[in-house]
């Protein structure tokens, strides 16, 4: 470890926590110097979230010490984090989405008398010390992501002057934003603060990173020192982070693995298809939806999806996905057009008959939606099967045959729970993922609408996650695939649409090279085209 | 939570329930000594009066409006929502029962009349709440406000009627005739209980199996937990706030009646017993669980059937078993608060102490941080 007299060391000592059924943080230990960035890697649940919040005082270890430069100190509540210097931007936004900008930076002011002035004059600073603009007047519902993470950011370092920590802050990002937040990190640590940065992306592992962790179950299982990093190349680093954090089950991803690592070139994975031989499964005629929030509604939606098939839309986030996939699955009511499924007109039918028919819907907002975290993992994998047969007999739930299902789902999609009984919520991102596909796959699905399938999750898990989206077509299932990620679309689609403030605005059919760039294409066209 | 903990899980309960009851009732005992009043002589009052010869007939009687309305706000509240209506239901519910009643035991058998008031009761209360519910489940409105308008609305109404139409034109205050013993609810054989309370354990227990274990009872959770869950699974959201809001409402209407074809034969005008304000958190510390609230409501039971002549004799005000209540609720906040900690694995002890207080018995090597 390189110490200067003037940085300072943030070491962790034998930091265990365990949560029933499992152990979190395994006797990790690790030193944060300041004016450094620290990344943090490993498999969903490998325990860095839980790592962190041990840091920003939300949990307390079970045993183990957090020290200044040897001076132990005890983080026993986030305010006591806050004021040690301990910034935390989490893995899930915790910004109010009814308050201003500023109204937001100031909800941990623990003064009666907000001083206005002072807090527009501090976002003045950060700004600065960030790079970028933030309106301090506008409502935090109204940014976009990118921007809302910039407010989590200067919220953190509201007060922070030690420790930067940011949980997963790319996994929601466009390429430009994550550039921004590169520069702003740069910036940060510049001033000397330290900076711990979680990811599952290697390349920006490497790119942003003065030295690397790997957790994985728990343990702190490999450190790449700074000049150990500088000296690597991109491909070496790599090597040697995927080494430690799958070991021996590296075998099992195989060469795919630099592919996820996003060292390759993305290309096509699903095999060809004729479309002419193929029946339509879905069809959207000149649909617009209506829902009751704020966010962008689908308008004059046309589109096919043929059996077998995988219909990629790609988008800027925001952009009217959500509401698509909603109309799809019959949550949100259809305004004017039509829905045709295996040529017979839905348009009126709601979520149950269409989850009966075949149609299935893997939301996005995995914690909130897709899950009922209080309830156990088994409720939650026949939550869409309420009433029905055989786990429910005359409307009186039949446990023995909930939990051979639960069962069932938990070993075929490898879902690691302590228990069936556990509670969702408790399980780690790329679990609750696989509780959704496992439930939503399963027992005669036909069509699946898949927003955002993969951010979040850990190599290997996105890899899992995209063979069993394969595997799905390969059966003849359809599917529609929302994503932001470029990659993901042209690996998995047949064909991609854009999709822009609701509307598709082209088509690309994906069969060879300089899809990216046509899909590029239109995308950019349309922003253009509006803005 | 895997099998071993149910236990653990069944004592931590135990404890969170039990543990602000204790500590209402010890620290009602220190006020009691500060205003200059017998402790040990309230509660020993309230132990000969709550339960000693037959009173505990008359405590088990009150338990049974207190328990179907716990029932009544126990459905609401585990879809999350708030009807604080129920001072309004309740008088409803037993302005049905005083007003009909005279009439329809003229012309009906008595046994057709009782069911057909109950009926009218819990379709009065229904109804009422279809507005705060239907405000709630179209417009978002917060159902904490027009529930409460509602009540206070139909104590208003409640009034009117029994100086009203329903005024017994015999004697000059304003109160509905009285219904003859003959035609009061039946007697549990070789007690002065009414059948009423049969009834309302009865419904704890079938409330306690719906909700727990059918299609519906789930359904009500998911919805609690969280409104885009239920969506997702399909369910309709608008139906199901006016169904819980008419079931929570028309429960509490019933126990009014009840109370009146059980208890009291006639109603004055501007009386109210307010039962929900004391069962309400009761129902909190039941978690919710009709059958968990038979318990807490014959505990309350007790404390207010023999309460009332034991603050007498100890000086003190009736309202002081409001006091008790409100003590248990704040006993309550703190020791879910001080749960929660724990169950984050934070020490009821500020870290630093601990770890001093630790240090002795800590093994060398761990002693050591850097
Ligand atoms: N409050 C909790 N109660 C019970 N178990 C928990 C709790 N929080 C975390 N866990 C468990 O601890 C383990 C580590 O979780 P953690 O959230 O730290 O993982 P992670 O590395 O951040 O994963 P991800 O990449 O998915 O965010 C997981 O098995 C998780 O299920
Ligand atoms: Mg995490």
């Amino acid at each position: 470890m390189t110490t200067t007299a003037t940085s300072e060391v943030i070491s962790l000592r034998d930091i265990t926590k365990a949560f029933p059924g499992v152990i979190a943080n395994d006797h990790v230990s690790l030193d944060i110097v300041s004016g450094q960035v620290h990344c943090l890697l490993g498999e969903n649940g490998a325990g860095k979230s839980t790592l962190i919040s041990i840091l920003a005082g939300m949990q307390q270890p079970d045993s183990g010490t957090v020290a200044f430069d040897g001076k132990v100190v005890d983080i026993t509540s986030p305010k006591v984090a806050v004021d040690y210097g301990i910034g935390v931007v989490h893995q899930h936004s915790t910004l109010v989405p009814a308050f201003t900008v500023l109204e937001n930076l100031m909800l941990g002011e623990s003064s009666m008398l907000q001083n206005t002035k002072r807090a527009e004059q501090r976002l003045g600073e950060l700004a600065d010390l960030l790079g970028v603009e933030i309106d301090p007047h506008a409502l935090a519902s109204d940014l976009g992501l990118g921007q809302q993470q910039q407010v989590e950011i200067a919220k953190a370092m509201w007060k922070g002057s030690r420790l930067l920590v940011l949980d997963e802050p790319t996994s929601m990002l466009t390429p430009q934003a994550i550039e921004h937040l590169g520069e702003s990190i740069a910036r940060v640590k510049a001033q000397g603060l330290a900076v711990v940065l979680i990811t599952h992306k290697l390349r920006e592992a490497y790119a942003m990173g003065d030295c690397v962790t790997i957790l994985r179950g728990g343990r702190n299982v490999g450190h790449i020192g700074v000049e150990q990093l500088a000296a690597y190349s991109e491909a070496e680093a790599q090597d040697a982070i995927l080494a430690a954090m799958f070991g021996d089950d590296l075998a099992a991803v195989g060469d795919e693995a630099s592919d996820l690592a996003g060292a390759a070139e993305a290309t096509r994975e699903v095999r060809a298809i004729d479309f002419d031989d193929r029946p339509v499964r879905l069809e959207l005629r000149d649909v617009s939806s209506r829902g009751l929030g704020r966010d962008i509604e689908a308008d004059g939606v046309t589109l096919t999806v043929h059996e077998g098939e995988i219909l990629g839309i790609a988008g800027i986030d925001g952009h009217g996905q959500g509401a698509l996939s909603e109309v799809v699955a019959g949550q949100r009511p259809v305004a004017s057009g039509t829905v045709f499924f295996d040529g017979e007109d839905i348009t009126k039918s709601g979520v149950r008959s269409r989850q009966q028919l075949g149609v299935r819907y893997v939301t996005d907002d995995r914690l909130h939606e897709g899950t009922v975290g209080s309830m156990s993992v088994a409720l939650n994998l026949v939550i869409k099967r309420i009433g029905q047969r055989p786990f429910w007999k005359s409307g009186r739930i039949q446990p023995k045959a909930v939990d051979t299902e639960a069962d069932r789902l938990i070993q075929e999609y490898g879902i690691r729970t302590p228990s069936p009984e556990t509670r969702a919520g408790t399980l780690s991102g790329g679990n609750i993922q696989k509780i959704l596909l496992a439930r939503e796959l399963t027992n005669g699905a036909k069509l699946v609408v898949v927003n955002k399938p993969t951010y979040g999750l850990d190599l290997k898990t996105v890899h899992l996650v995209r063979e069993i989206l394969i595997d799905f077509a390969a059966r003849g299932g359809s599917v529609l695939l929302l994503s932001t990620d470029l990659d993901e679309l042209i690996e998995l689609s047949h064909r991609i649409e854009v999709i822009s403030r609701g509307s598709l605005v082209g088509g690309v059919v994906n069969d060879g090279v300089g899809t990216a760039e046509k899909v590029g294409h239109y995308m950019t066209g349309a922003i253009e085209g509006t803005d | 939570m895997n099998e071993t903990s149910t236990a653990q899980r069944f004592a931590q309960g135990f404890v969170r329930s039990v543990v602000p009851v204790l500590l209402a009732l010890i620290v009602s005992g220190l006020i009691m000594l500060a205003i200059g009043s017998s402790p040990l002589e309230f509660f020993a009052g309230v132990w000969k009066y709550g339960i000693t010869g037959t009173n505990w007939q008359r405590s088990l009687s009150l338990m049974a409006p207190l328990l179907i309305v716990a029932i009544g706000l126990i459905v609401a509240f585990r879809g999350q929502l708030w009807n604080l209506g129920y001072n309004g239901q309740y008088l409803l519910g037993a302005v049905t029962a005083s007003g009909l009643g005279p009439i329809l035991f003229d012309v009906l058998p008595a046994f057709l009349a009782t069911i057909v008031i109950f009926v009218v009761a819990v379709l009065v209360g229904a109804v009422w709440s279809l507005i705060p519910a239907i405000l709630k489940a179209r417009y978002g409105t917060n159902e904490i406000i027009t529930s409460l308008v509602m009540s206070f609305i139909a104590v208003g109404v409640v009034n009117l009627l029994i100086k009203g139409i329903f005024k017994d034109p015999a004697v000059s205050t304003p109160q509905t005739p009285v219904i003859g013993d003959d035609y009061l609810l039946p007697f549990i054989p070789g007690t002065e209980i009414h059948i009423g309370f049969v009834v309302a354990i009865a419904l704890a227990i079938v409330a306690q199996y719906v909700l727990s274990r059918t299609s519906f009872g789930l359904r009500v959770d998911i919805f609690g937990a969280s409104p885009k869950a239920a969506r997702h699974v399909g369910l309709n959201s608008t139906w199901m706030v006016i169904l819980l809001f008419a079931l929570s409402s028309g429960l509490i209407a019933l126990a009014g009646s009840v109370d009146i074809l059980g208890q009291f034969a006639y109603q004055r005008a501007d009386w109210d017993p307010r039962y929900g304000d004391a069962v309400m958190p009761l129902v909190f510390l039941a978690r919710f669980r009709p059958v968990a609230a038979i318990p807490f409501v014959a505990f309350y039971a007790v404390l207010a059937t023999g309460g009332t002549l034991a603050s007498q004799q100890a000086g003190l005000n009736v309202d002081f078993l409001l006091v008790i209540v409100g003590l248990i609720l704040l006993f309550m906040t703190i020791t879910e608060y001080l749960g929660n900690r724990r169950q984050l694995g934070q020490s009821y002890l500020p870290a630093g102490l601990r770890r001093t207080v630790l240090q002795p018995f800590r093994k060398e090597s761990e002693r050591t941080s850097a």
